[in-house]
């Protein structure tokens, strides 16, 4: 708790920092949100997802989108990814309009989605063959793929003889495999175990440091988005409206060992601060827990 | 510890335990079928007369109720006349267990009744093939119909509710109707077999259609599939194995309708052995034959499973 007063501000940057934020926004604007808007149309009325959303990224940047349940931060990412219309505002990729899905936006689900008949080469193939690639141009830049992710080994396995981290991974080649020019992830390691969300995070950042892709990312871990991040959007519910983009202090290369430094614990402070501030906007956060009687025997105490 | 095991829901067996009981399954029908056939205190409510004696309206193997032949044996005992012997029987239209099985045999080696009727292989070959033509038929359009149902909404309200009113039409309903249309041959029996079939087949095929993973789909299109690409390299790939399980299914429902099938018109098939055999008495013949089709149902689902286990490969579903 001391140490919390002792933190400096999340805006301060080192000199190193800042000449990197400043060489990232040089870089060309890659995708730019404006004013977008999201309503749907219920039994009870009209729910406003989002309102209002601005923001810009730069080629090559790494944005994480963060927000409490309910902060339309889903919805956002599903209509930068075509698959669902805005209700107003614009999505511009590389200055062109969005409508509705395409091969320059890639997208890796918490699901995984793999094709389950098709074996792992295959799935990574698939963009590449509907889009009217050789059959053996394909097979050969898929198994480059395989490669870079560190499973040519499984090439010919179905994607049920995977581990779910393994089948990110094929999920991550697959979207990669079509050289979108961004890549969209929608909590993606949701799913996975503490230990593989460790190492699938490094592998990411491996990945995005190797290949020219921007990539927005979306997330609840706080920890998660200022370990990845560039600049980490942050959202609030009801409806959902940016709040802050908040450039990350936190030198890169990133590294495990960042997680206690003071910037990183500057930044999740104040990431806190505003989510649970809106969070306690929300009904969730408004119910108090009720108050419970005792069932254990008077004295038999566990603290 | 073992019973809970055993009676937990959905319990998982071994495999020992789950080959034994689907032995189980079939032996116990048979052991009681053979007790009622074999063990003279159960049932047998009949006498059949070895020796008519004195009775002047006895016949050797003629069955009597077991009333009117004590009262019989009775009544010539008073009188000191022969008395008739008989042991107790069961009604002829149930046969033992060994006569059916021998059945088996003899029903493919007596030669038909008249020179042009057919033999029993030559009727089950009929019958197999107004299976196959019905079945393959329905599926030529049920199955595309359903698949594009389960696909795009439009069609399937444009479709699925008048479908839903005629599936609720007995397909034998259409039977004269088709004889009509199609003659007295195998014309309207191919017919009600389709009928029969296909209106559920559309209703299953779609149903099955739509419960695939969306998010497949959602994946795909992120991939820049367009239009049919997503019907030909997602939906018909990631419905095919719940296909093929409902296509099995579906076989079944049209051997169903087999039996009344093959009475429009001219009696065929499977169908006219029946009728002929039932009418002639010979029970054990018929119960044969009613045996043969649920073997030769039970034998094609047994294979078609097998070949679906190396069809689809990557399905989890198959397991049970």
């Amino acid at each position: 708790m001391n140490a919390q007063k002792t933190l400096p501000s999340y805006l301060e940057q080192s000199d190193e920092v800042r000449a990197r934020f400043d060489r990232l926004k040089s870089r060309d604007v890659i995708l730019k949100v404006k004013a977008l808007g999201k309503t749907f149309e219920t039994r009870k009325g009209e729910t406003v997802a989002l309102k209002g959303i601005e923001f810009e990224t730069h080629r090559r940047e790494f944005l994480c989108i963060v927000g409490p349940s309910g902060c339309g931060k889903s919805t956002l990412i599903r209509i930068l990814a075509g698959l669902e219309t805005q209700t107003t505002g614009e999505v511009l990729l590389e200055g062109k309009p969005v409508r509705g899905p395409g091969r320059d936006r890639g997208m890796v689900f918490q699901g995984y989605t793999l094709f389950p008949w098709l074996t792992v080469k295959r799935n990574v193939m698939f963009g590449l063959e509907v889009n009217n690639a050789g059959r053996l141009e394909a097979e050969r830049q898929a198994l480059q793929w395989l490669q870079l992710i560190g499973l040519e080994k499984f090439a010919d396995a179905y994607p049920h003889q995977l581990s779910g981290g393994m089948k990110q991974r094929v999920a991550i080649a697959r979207a990669l495999a079509n050289q979108p020019r961004i890549l969209l992830m929608d909590e993606p390691f949701g799913a996975l175990d503490a230990q593989t969300r460790a190492r699938m995070q490094a592998y990411l950042l491996e990945i995005w440091r190797k290949i020219d892709i921007t990539i927005v990312f979306i997330t609840h871990d706080l920890d998660e988005a200022i370990y990845l991040a560039d600049r980490v959007l942050v959202l609030k519910p009801h409806p959902g409206e940016v709040q802050e983009l908040i450039e990350v202090p936190v030198p890169r290369p990133r590294q495990m060992g960042q997680f206690i430094s003071e910037e990183f614990l500057a930044t999740k402070a104040r990431l806190e601060e505003l989510i649970y501030s809106s969070e306690a906007e929300t009904e969730e956060g408004d119910e108090p827990y009720p108050v419970m009687m005792r069932l254990a025997e008077a004295g038999d105490n566990v603290e | 510890m073992t019973r809970t095991r055993w009676f937990a829901v959905h319990a998982e067996l071994s495999p020992r335990a789950r080959s034994l009981l689907g032995f189980l399954s079939f032996v116990l029908p048979i052991l009681i079928w053979c007790v009622v056939s074999y063990v003279p205190a159960v049932w047998h409510p009949l006498v059949l007369i070895t020796d008519p004696g004195s009775v002047d309206y006895f016949q050797p193997d003629m069955r009597v109720d077991r009333a009117t032949f004590a009262q019989e044996t009775a009544d010539a005992k008073a009188q000191g006349r022969d008395l008739p012997q008989g042991v107790a029987a069961n009604p002829i239209y149930l046969p033992a267990p060994d006569e059916v099985l021998r059945a088996f045999y003899t029903a493919f080696t007596t030669p038909p009744e008249s020179r042009d009727s057919p033999w029993l292989h030559q009727s089950l070959w009929h019958s197999i093939q107004v299976i196959f033509w019905g079945f393959v038929i329905s599926s030529i359009f049920g199955v595309p119909l359903g698949i594009l149902c389960g696909t795009y909404s439009p069609i399937s309200r444009l479709t699925e509710p008048f479908i839903e009113f005629f599936r609720y039409l007995p397909a034998p309903a259409f039977g004269a109707l088709a004889v009509a249309i199609l003659g007295i041959y195998d014309g309207p029996k191919i017919a009600v077999i389709v009928i029969g079939t296909f209106f559920q087949q559309v209703l299953i095929i779609a149903n099955t259609t739509r419960k695939l993973d969306g998010a497949l789909v959602e994946a795909a299109l992120t991939l820049g599939t367009k239009n049919l690409q997503l019907l030909s390299r997602v939906v018909i790939p990631g419905i095919l194995p719940d296909l093929y399980r409902d296509q099995r299914i579906l076989l079944g429902w049209a051997w169903t309708y087999l039996i009344v099938a093959e009475l429009i018109g001219t009696t065929t098939g499977i169908t006219w052995f029946i009728t002929q055999q039932a009418r002639y008495q010979h029970f054990p013949n018929v119960y044969a034959a009613i045996f043969m089709i649920g073997i030769i149902g039970l034998g094609t689902d047994i294979v078609l499973a097998q070949l679906g286990k190396r069809f689809f490969p990557w399905d989890r579903t198959a397991k049970a």
